[in-house]
């Protein structure tokens, strides 16, 4: 058995266990005849991240002039992709997030603001990873692992 | 003369009542991009037609209810339930709901409002307007797939018998006399009330429960 696959091979089955669970639901939606179906919510989610990451920055970039009604509404939208993908740490963030709006702290957003944006870009490097290894595998003659997860 | 001699539908001797007709086609309306690429999914997986719009005002335009149109043109594109978010800018779930209710044509299609907030008085809220059930975010399959069988077997009830399990009181009185006239405060329907499948997703049975305890 080809070692460098074996390598890869455990690697991949380690990645996948810990994003598996997170994307559980979405990948019972997934099947032949829709292949890319995972890849193609979890991209969308990712443009919606940055585009709300960006709207947000902007309505917290003056002290004097935060409009905490937008932050707000941003903070409901992240929270509620993220919620629909699975992508649990960015939804958590946004709780807080959520509360700091409320109270109108401007810092504390600006903390959660950064703490959203590293989130669901971890998040993205995962996955970008997890289909190098994927294609890395194939390359060399192994299969993809399938992880059975209860 | 009967009112209520409408189309019927071929129930086999055994009583098993699987509906094998047409596809269910489904609006879809969510102004988030990814709650629509999921719920379609979800709709698909479970063997539905689905049309999905980002607004309630595109809903209604798609409906034929803008104004523009009249909705008479649009027998091709039944639509047999409507799935809405709540929060929206603009016209809200809520909003929708009630413009539909609101509409002669219109007002007999379901329409299931969904949130990410499990918020009591919405719920009630959306119930009260006339809202066939209120799902809790993010949507499951089995929320779907309980949602499904909910309208198919209405319309199935809806042939055999003319009551309509419509929440919101209605206008003009049926003159339906196979069978009593439903009590005008009551919130809960005799077809859709057996809870007997739905087991493992209480998410909004729950609600419905605990709503008729209050109510």
């Amino acid at each position: 058995m080809n070692t460098v696959v074996a390598q890869l091979q455990r690697q991949f089955q380690d990645y996948l266990v810990s994003l598996y669970q997170q994307f559980t639901e979405l990948r019972k939606l997934q099947d032949e005849g829709t292949p890319d179906f995972v890849a193609e919510v979890v991209s969308l989610f990712f443009d919606d991240c940055s585009k709300l990451i960006n709207t947000m920055s902007r309505s917290l970039e003056r002290p004097e002039n935060v409009d905490f009604k937008q932050v707000d509404s941003g903070v409901h939208q992240l929270k509620g992709s993220s919620s629909s993908v699975g992508a649990r740490r960015v939804k958590n963030v946004c709780i807080s997030f959520k509360e700091c709006c409320d109270v109108q702290n401007r810092e504390g957003c600006l903390r959660c603001l950064q703490q959203v944006d590293y989130e669901y870009k971890m998040l993205k490097t995962k996955l970008q990873d997890l289909f190098n290894l994927e294609q890395r595998i194939l390359q060399a003659g192994g299969m993809i692992p399938q992880v059975n997860i209860s | 003369m009967a009112v209520g001699e409408v189309m019927r539908m071929d129930i086999p001797a055994g009583g098993d009542l699987t509906v094998t007709s047409p596809e269910l086609h489904v609006l879809a309306v969510d102004d988030s991009i990814v709650d629509r690429k999921v719920i379609e999914r979800l709709l698909r997986i479970s063997a539905c037609k689905v049309t999905t719009v980002e607004s309630g005002a595109m809903a209604l335009q798609y409906l034929g209810l803008d104004g523009d149109k009249g909705a008479s043109g649009l027998k091709d594109l039944k639509v047999n339930l409507i799935v809405t978010d709540y929060s929206m800018p603009g016209l809200t779930g809520y909003d929708l709901l009630k413009k539909i209710k609101e509409s002669s044509v219109f007002r007999e299609i379901p329409v299931v409002i969904m949130s990410s907030e499990n918020i009591l008085p919405r719920i009630e809220q959306c119930l009260r307007e006339g809202a066939e059930d209120f799902l809790l975010k993010p949507v499951k399959l089995a929320d779907v797939k309980r949602i499904k069988e909910l309208i198919v077997r209405n319309e199935a009830d809806d042939c055999k018998t003319l009551s309509h399990s419509n929440k919101r009181k209605l206008a003009e009185d049926i003159d339906d006399t196979a069978s009593p006239p439903p009590p005008s405060s009551s919130s809960s329907s005799s077809s859709s009330s057996d809870d007997s499948s739905v087991e493992d997703f209480p998410s909004s049975k729950r609600m419905k429960s605990e709503l008729s305890s209050l109510l």
